[in-house]
């Protein structure tokens, strides 16, 4: 890549931040250059970053229907997946799955409810509680 | 010893490690110790799932800069985890109180001075500690232009973060470094160990075979169930895992050309330096494939499975072209 092309799109992402990038100057050495991001790479964050905020909502509206346990729609909140949620706690696959269950995780004992709390970083007060609006 | 100075690096791994064997006295570029590390790689592997994507990179396994290049260099490590957050903060605080310069792996979430769009559950970011103030850590990482502070607990938390890559509070540093080192016998050797990454992969989803085979699976996409859905999300995947903070752009091939130029300049070789504008080539042939795949994503061009798995057997091409110079490369 020549320094001339190192993308210059301001992302709005990066709140401000500057990246380094190796790029070739006019006498084909490779130089250190800065890049406030490029547009192809921001689309791609928002796009994943959309698709966590929609799993959140929708988790949300299932557990305002009582159809899933808060556990979830927190897990994405905090935006986790399922499988990181597993590994952080260090629960047991099957265990987790059933705690996305209302009646189920109402039953959760401290012990438990903290673990999650602590793999999130919230409180256990917050973890059992949907807040109103994702 | 002389005051730290922070300086920005492209990548975490390579940043830290270089930046801390240069304040010990044996002064190694980034691209350096990517290249001396042999830390180029593809691997696409389905079967392990990031947020529902398949895992893919761009770079060997955390630890081959910071673990296995220092070895190859004569660099002496001291590397330790912790079974417990209060004996890993400890033992940092000790360190640091006698002036060491702390490498860490971290986990990205918790760490409150990253911009909010790059906090993902990462545990294999890595960053230095110089020194604290108060309940703050001075802290240098490599990724951000400027040095910064981070308070005690969210360093902590974010060095005992569980999960995959978990860091187990992993600090190190090095003891002992050598006067200079033996580049026209490292060079060669790194240069090898990274040949047969790229083109005797273990499993046909790693290195040349590895970025063919993702062009198979992309044109497979045409007949997913939830492709309106899904292949959006994971063209872009590729995209990021490629482009993102900490990657150098085009998936650590301009770190690497780099490297190729600067062992070049150093052992005065005419391979490695045409080897150094091949890959320099591939890695722009990368940022086109992310340009077009993005542009149909938009529906600002059609939508071609076949077109961009093309793109990617060309950039396979072109990269094969690249270690085929460098087989049985020696001085």
């Amino acid at each position: 890549m020549d320094k001339q092309s190192v993308p210059q799109d301001q992302v709005a992402t990066y709140e401000g931040l500057r990246k380094l990038m190796y790029a070739v100057d006019e006498n084909g050495n490779y130089v250190r250059v800065t890049s406030s991001g490029w547009e192809a790479e921001s689309f791609s964050t928002e796009l994943a970053v959309a698709e966590m905020i929609r799993q959140r909502d929708a988790a949300w509206q299932r557990a305002r229907e009582g159809r899933a346990s808060p556990l979830e729609y927190h897990m994405y909140r905090n935006r986790m997946d399922f499988d990181t949620l597993v590994m952080t706690t260090g629960l047991w696959r099957w265990r987790v799955k059933r705690h996305f269950k209302p009646t189920i995780f109402a039953k959760l004992n401290d012990n438990v409810l903290t673990r999650y709390a602590a793999a999130m970083g919230i409180s256990v007060d917050s973890l059992k509680q949907l807040p109103s609006s994702p | 010893m002389t005051a730290f100075q922070h300086r920005q690096a492209a990548h975490c791994e390579s940043g830290v490690t270089s930046a801390l064997i240069t304040h010990a006295g044996l002064p190694l570029s980034e691209p350096m110790a990517f290249g001396l590390g042999s830390a180029l790689a593809f691997a696409y592997i389905p079967i392990v799932k990031l947020a529902g994507m398949p895992l893919i990179s761009y770079r060997m396994w955390p630890g081959a800069i910071f673990k296995a290049m220092p070895k190859r260099i004569g660099v002496q490590m001291y590397m330790q985890k912790f079974s417990s957050p209060q004996a890993g903060a400890d033992a940092l605080d000790v360190a640091i109180d006698k002036g060491q310069v702390v490498g860490l792996q971290t986990c990205i979430y918790w760490l409150p001075y990253v911009p909010d769009q790059f906090r993902f559950h990462f545990n294999a970011h890595n960053i230095m500690v110089y020194g604290r103030e108060g309940n703050d850590y001075l802290v240098s990482d490599p990724v951000f232009e400027m040095s910064t502070r981070c308070p005690r607990e969210a360093l902590t938390k974010a060095r005992f973060a569980k999960g995959a890559l978990q860091a187990k509070g992993l600090m190190y540093y090095p003891t002992q470094v050598p006067k200079d080192i033996d580049y026209k016998s490292v060079i060669p050797t790194a240069i090898r160990a990274n040949y047969r990454n790229m083109m005797q992969p273990i499993f046909p989803m790693i290195g040349i075979k590895g970025i063919r085979y993702l062009g198979k699976q992309i044109i497979k996409l045409e007949k997913h169930k939830d492709r309106e859905r899904y292949l959006p999300l994971y063209l872009t995947h590729i995209i990021r895992m490629q482009e993102e903070v900490g990657s150098g752009g085009a998936g650590f091939r301009f770190v690497y050309a780099s490297f190729l130029q600067e062992a070049g300049q150093l052992l005065n070789n005419e391979t490695l330096l045409k080897a150094s504008k091949d890959l320099t080539d591939a890695g722009d042939e990368w940022r086109r494939f992310a340009l077009r795949a993005t542009k149909m994503v938009r529906g600002r061009e059609e939508m071609n499975l076949r077109a961009l798995s093309d793109v990617l057997n060309g950039v396979a091409d072109k990269e094969a072209a690249v270690w085929g110079q460098l087989k049985n490369f020696a001085i």
